[in-house]
């Protein structure tokens, strides 16, 4: 008999302890980011698609289409094209297309680039309504990110100015070899005057 | 008092206005109910709940009518043809009627019955005839056992709801609404009478039939219980219905319990409304504190525990007014 009303009794207790937690929780600030309204703090190492760094010195990129990302991609996603514009040491990059819709996010093109020119972006919030959105120009993508951080967006170089520094190179080429035929044969010269 | 425009002695003009307020009542709660109900519900699980439609979600459940109201009416083959249509109807109406006895506040009733608790607790029980006509006809096992559970689990809990509520009519003297709310103009009965008020909410919330007394209509267990084959509007019927019962239970604890309209300040019916929904957070809050009970448990819990008890208050209820 007792048994019975001590039942009834620490039972009713309990329901009172549970109904104590959910009434602390309702008033609980709620732990939901709504997506599209609000933004998220990544982490710095965040991995999102890779991007062509802003070189904190040069306030461009730092790609020089030497193509070992495109190379070394699984699925074969990188696109680079590159020329060496006269009056610059190294290539430049004239063209870097990558199709994100098929990326797996693996790394392996940051890790392989030899002047750490690509890094992880920390966008998350990818939505686009078909495929194609997802192929991303890096060299516009460049732009759009130099303009938002108040710095002169590098110039994409069109089709034109590729021909002209290929020519100009070309030219230049030609023009050393001629002098290294004319050196060569002005060293071999003199000695059969000599001779003769 | 009788005449052309006060047939029976009762005027017509009041009772169209009575009847066009019930369905804008019944409207407007079930639209605010359900807002409500996953409101809260959120809130407790630490998430926002509805935000898109409208400012945090108010006009959610106008999309949701909209979209029940789009969708297909399939009725299955076997179906038995006019049980299956009349049960939507059966549960609604009863739940309409019982409109017609609480007071809203000093002047607001519709009719003033002496017999008014009857009238609410009959038509309560005419929701079970119509969750058993809705399994039945479904031709469908798991409606069919839903239904079951559902009536067992009805008559159950009806039992101790009245011997609750005779508790009170012992200390009023009356059976009509009016006069249990007057009695308690200096002292609501909550706390006379804590245990019935206890007992009392826990039958509301079985004989509403949710959680955790929610078997019947358990989405993890019976698909959909006895509703399973019930589609569009009909579904929505059963759905309006139960929101509709929850604010009649509640409306009886708060006339039975708190004091009906009574409170300092503000007019009767914004206290009215305001202890009904208190009532309704307390029913929800149960629903996502507690864990659904087993079928033979709630039974136990109901003849072996609720009704001794509520007994026992009867009794000791009605030695003390003999003492007096």
């Amino acid at each position: 008999m007792v048994s019975y009303f001590k039942e009834i009794l620490v039972g009713f207790a309990s329901l009172l302890g549970g109904m104590a937690v959910t009434i602390r929780y309702f008033f609980k600030p709620i732990v939901t980011v709504q997506y599209p309204r609000e933004k998220i703090e990544m982490t710095p190492r965040y991995r999102g698609y890779p991007q062509l760094g802003i070189d904190p010195e040069t306030k461009t990129h730092r790609c020089i289409a030497c193509e070992m990302c495109s190379r070394i991609c699984p699925s074969q996603l990188i696109e680079v094209a590159g020329t060496k514009f006269p009056g610059e040491k190294q290539k430049r990059a004239t063209q870097y297309i990558h199709e994100h819709q098929y990326c797996s996010l693996c790394g392996l093109c940051v890790e392989v680039c030899p002047t750490t020119a690509l890094e992880f972006s920390q966008v998350y919030s990818l939505a686009g309504y078909s495929r194609e959105d997802f192929v991303i120009d890096h060299l516009i993508l460049l732009q759009k990110r130099q303009q938002a951080a108040g710095l002169s967006a590098t110039p994409v170089p069109t089709a034109a100015d590729i021909e002209a520094a290929q020519a100009a190179e070309a030219a230049a080429k030609a023009a050393k070899e001629k002098e290294a035929k004319a050196k060569a044969k002005a060293k071999a010269e003199p000695e059969g005057e000599v001779k003769a | 008092m009788e005449s052309m425009t006060h047939p029976a002695g009762v005027s017509i003009l009041g009772m169209l206005a009575g009847l066009i307020g019930v369905i804008t009542l019944v409207a407007v709660n079930a639209l605010f109910l359900i807002w409500m109900e996953r409101k809260v519900s959120a809130h407790m699980q630490l998430r926002p709940g509805p935000m898109e439609v409208g400012w945090h979600g108010a006009i959610q459940t106008v999309a949701d009518a909209v979209k029940l109201m789009g969708k297909e009416l399939i009725t299955p083959k076997d179906v038995d043809r006019w049980v299956y249509l009349a049960a939507p109807i059966v549960v609604f109406l009863p739940v309409l009627l019982t409109f017609l006895v609480i007071p809203f506040s000093q002047t607001l009733i519709i009719r003033d019955m002496n017999v008014g608790i009857l009238l609410v607790l009959a038509f309560a029980a005419l929701t079970v005839l119509a969750i058993l006509m809705a399994g039945w006809a479904s031709n469908n096992k798991y409606a069919v056992l839903g239904a079951i559970r559902s009536v067992a689990q009805n008559i159950a809990y009806e039992i101790p709801l009245l011997i609750t509520l005779m508790s009170i009519i012992l200390m009023v003297g009356s059976f009509s609404l009016v006069d249990i709310v007057a009695a308690q103009s200096r002292v609501w009965f909550v706390l006379i009478q804590p245990v019935a008020f206890i007992l009392y909410i826990t039958c509301a919330t079985a004989e509403t039939n949710r959680a955790p007394f929610d078997l019947p209509e358990a989405e993890s267990e019976l698909v959909a219980g006895f509703h399973t084959e019930y589609t569009g509007m009909r579904f929505a019927l059963f759905f309006l219905a139960e929101y509709t019962n929850m604010f009649i239970v509640a409306a009886i604890a708060t006339v039975f319990f708190l004091g009906g309209w009574h409170g300092p300040f503000l007019p009767g019916i914004i206290w009215f409304f305001l202890k009904v929904y208190f009532v309704i957070f307390v029913l929800m809050w149960f629903r996502w504190t507690f864990p659904r009970v087993r079928f033979d448990q709630l039974i136990t819990f109901a003849w072996k525990i609720l009704i001794p008890l509520a007994f026992a208050n009867l009794i000791i209820t009605a030695f003390i007014m003999k003492l007096r």
